[in-house]
């Protein structure tokens, strides 16, 4: 038992470290440290950059224009981004709507959308989520009927995140009321200046405008948008869940973001010595840490399982619900370090270190983090059926 | 032993949840914060004809001779509905520092215009560098002559934003953190060499940062003995933190109630989510945790003016750390239960969770409090 990289594993990884190192801009790795959101432009021009290096699509085989690592060398190059200062991949095109094409696309729909994804040509929003299916994904009513060589799509979707950034959203919709409910969902490809498509900002509790509701009405697609058949959607959509996700939890930017807490902690001095030595923040800041190496390990764990060709199932489920717990306790800290500097909401006019000033925006957005992407609870539903065998 | 509210009690309860249910929805509070002010002074004057604004204060300076059981009910409605007029920094803090400190001519002339709504005041007390050390004041004020001369930074001073006057604590002898040497000073906001640097703060009220240069005053402004002013604050943050108590005990028990009424409505797989048994026992906790915070909300409203200074500081810690762990616990599974529309600024619930947030973090943390309790608490 050993968790050491190979030789060539090591060069792989001082070479990600150089590009990261020669390439990052350096007002996008401080926005990225504090906290603060990107604009478009940013995270487009971002992206190019990786995508000129082939590293945009870390999760692609080569045939499709990504560099074809394994796991090991996947995780590696996410490990270098976050200590590079880098932001996360988000592109919905890239880590959602890719993978599916691969699977289910035909060969006309690989062609048009994979390069365009790779290009940031097109900028893809997910419509799952439903104002009336959340948990229960499968219960949604968004209604998708043929008409012709055309299909008519009606309802609505929420919760989807930069549609007011999008111009392509993929979408499960409903297109057979009369079967069981998992059996009568398609997924289909939206141009989001269809007409009959309205886009309603949803403001979040960190006082920022990523979220949105998209009303669909009578929107027309051609026949050739839907991705598999009439049916399939509900099995497209679940073999995303089971598709690699060595890095949901999240711990290389965990541990950087660890990093900068006790930096904080080591430089804000009270009562004449520094916040890391008030014991009761300093053993908050210690069992996190601590909590984070279990993390990691079992994360590494997962790793080992996928490069040896047994791919994460439910286990994905424990990465999900430790990782993010993890996510929500450091930005929890970072608010405790800074007291009274947290109180100040979105604006410039306090005093403090921007870490400081963030700190309560990043800790209300992570409350989303038990939400989104399968809640807590249906995590632990999951272990328990499909580990546990409790039904 | 009783825990009833005595029938004047009971009336000052019910009047105020009848304004907070007509006059203070979620929607008249948004508009309010959209406000050019962020405050609304017509609010502020039915405070005022309420008799609120003098709910603690003795009855021959008009007040309602009440005790912090009436401020507590009050606070405990505000709470509920959130309110951010500055209740709390101009009438629990700085009215009874000027009733507990204060020279008579100093009494009569502030307090009668406190009581009508005719004067806002808010109480500058931290530094950057204070944290919760009401002790450390970098903050200086040099004599000359009759006069002192005012020069440091206050920040996140509540209310200050609507403030006519302000009390800040400043040092006037000794080294930075020590206790004695700390004096407080009542000032015009619009006094020359004082500049204020207002922003909104978590929970939509707002504060300010107060940059002092060469701010004259004269003598007369001391409130309070020379160099003796940290008893004095330390008595006022205490009660402040007993009223915050109960804002929150409302804010939660508002949490709670809205999040049963939730899951016994919102349907998933064909159910109400309230059907599921981890979401009832997730209610359930949420629910002694309010009515724990109850219990130590009566407990320090009791306590606050036992005369041992101990007891009372330790049934504040106690209050404060206790309310403040469930608070935390109450205001993250509200959202959690809500589900996405929890984490919107659409829905009063991500309003709440932000309240509650501040409020644990406001007079000292959870972890500052236990440790305060502990060091009374030894044998």
């Amino acid at each position: 038992m050993n968790i050491d990289f190979s030789k060539e594993e090591l060069e792989f990884q001082q070479q990600v470290r150089q590009w990261f190192t020669d390439n990052l801009p350096a007002d996008l790795k401080e926005k990225n440290r504090v906290g603060l959101s990107l604009s478009k432009e940013e995270i487009v021009g971002w992206q190019k950059k990786l995508n000129e290096k082939g590293w945009l699509a870390i999760t692609w085989p080569e045939e499709y224009g990504g560099p074809g690592w394994t796991p090991t060398q996947r995780y590696i190059f996410d490990m270098e981004r976050a200590r590079a200062g880098a932001p996360v991949g988000i592109s919905m095109g890239i880590v959602m709507l890719g993978p599916v094409l691969q699977a289910f696309g035909t060969q006309e729909q690989k062609d048009r959308y994979l390069p365009r994804i790779l290009s940031c040509e097109d900028w893809w929003c997910q419509g799952y989520s439903e104002p009336g299916a959340g948990s229960d994904l499968a219960s949604l009513k968004t209604e998708m009927v043929a008409d012709g060589d055309e299909y008519v799509i009606n309802g609505a979707k929420i919760w989807t995140t930069y549609a007011h950034y999008a111009n392509w959203c993929f979408c499960l919709v409903r297109t057979n009321k009369e079967v069981k409910k998992q059996a009568g969902i398609s997924f289909v490809l939206i141009p989001m200046d269809a007409p009959g498509i309205t886009v309603r900002p949803i403001v979040s509790i960190d006082g920022e405008h990523h979220l949105n509701e998209v009303f669909f009405d009578d929107v027309r697609v051609p026949k050739e948008n839907l991705v598999g058949q009439e049916g399939q959607g509900w099995t497209v959509a679940k073999y995303l869940l089971t598709h690699e996700r060595t890095t949901i939890a999240g711990v290389a930017d965990s541990k950087v973001t660890l990093q900068g807490i006790k930096e904080m902690a080591a430089k804000t001095i009270a009562n004449d010595r520094p916040l890391s030595q008030h014991e009761s923040l300093e053993l908050k800041i210690a069992e996190t840490e601590i909590d984070l190496l279990a993390l990691e390990y079992t994360n590494f764990r997962t790793l080992a399982a996928t490069a040896a060709g047994k791919g994460p199932g439910a286990e994905s489920s424990i990465l999900k619900i430790n990782g993010t717990e993890i996510q929500q306790a450091l930005s929890e800290l970072m608010v405790d370090l800074a007291a009274y500097q947290a109180a100040p909401f979105n604006t410039e006019s306090a005093m403090g270190p921007p870490e400081f000033k963030q700190s309560l925006a990043r800790y209300n957005f992570l409350r989303a983090s038990t939400i989104y992407g399968g809640s807590h609870e249906i995590q632990k539903n999951v272990i328990t059926k499909m580990i546990l065998g409790l039904s | 032993m009783d825990f009833s509210l005595s029938d004047e009690q009971r009336i000052i309860k019910e009047a105020a949840e009848k304004f907070i249910a007509k006059d203070y929805t979620f929607d008249a509070r948004n508009k309010i914060i959209s406000s050019d002010e962020g405050m609304s002074r017509e609010t502020w004057q039915q405070f005022a004809d309420f008799g609120w604004l003098g709910i603690a204060l003795p009855e021959e300076v008009g007040g309602y001779g009440g005790s912090m059981i009436e401020t507590m009910i009050i606070t405990e409605a505000l709470g509920s509905a959130m309110v951010i007029e500055p209740f709390l920094s101009t009438v629990v803090m700085c009215a009874s520092l000027i009733q507990q400190a204060g020279n008579s001519t100093q009494k009569e002339e502030l307090l009668p215009k406190i009581i009508e709504g005719n004067l806002l005041l808010s109480l500058a007390f931290v530094e950057e560098q204070s944290r919760y050390n009401l002790a450390d004041v970098a903050t200086s004020a040099e004599k000359s002559g009759d006069d002192y001369v005012i020069n440091g930074t206050k920040v996140v001073a509540l209310g200050a934003p609507w403030a006519d006057k302000l009390i800040l604590s400043v040092r006037t002898s000794g080294n930075r953190t020590d206790t004695s040497g700390i004096s407080l000073f009542l000032i015009n906001k619009s006094a020359p060499g004082v500049t204020c640097t207002d922003y909104a703060l978590a929970d939509g009220s707002q504060g300010a940062n107060i940059l002092l240069e060469n701010v004259s005053v004269s003598k007369d402004a001391l409130i309070g003995e020379l160099d003796q002013g940290l008893t004095i604050l330390e008595d006022v943050i205490d009660r402040a933190t007993a009223a915050l108590c109960a804002d929150a005990l409302g804010a939660m028990e508002a949490c709670f109630k809205k999040t049963l009424e939730y899951v016994k409505t919102r349907k998933q797989f064909d159910v109400a989510i309230g059907s599921f048994q981890v979401l009832q026992h997730r209610v359930v906790d949420m629910f002694t945790a309010v009515e724990s915070s109850r219990s130590m909300a009566y407990m320090v409203s009791m306590k606050i003016n036992v005369d041992d200074a101990i007891e009372r500081k330790k049934a504040v810690s106690a209050a404060k750390a206790h309310i403040g762990k469930h608070a935390r616990f109450v205001s993250q599974q509200a959202v959690q239960l809500h589900g996405g529309i929890g984490m919107t600024e659409e829905l009063d619930i991500g309003h709440y969770f932000r309240r509650l947030t501040l409020f644990c973090r406001l007079f000292g943390s959870t972890e500052y409090h236990i440790e305060r309790f502990a060091k009374f608490s030894q044998i």
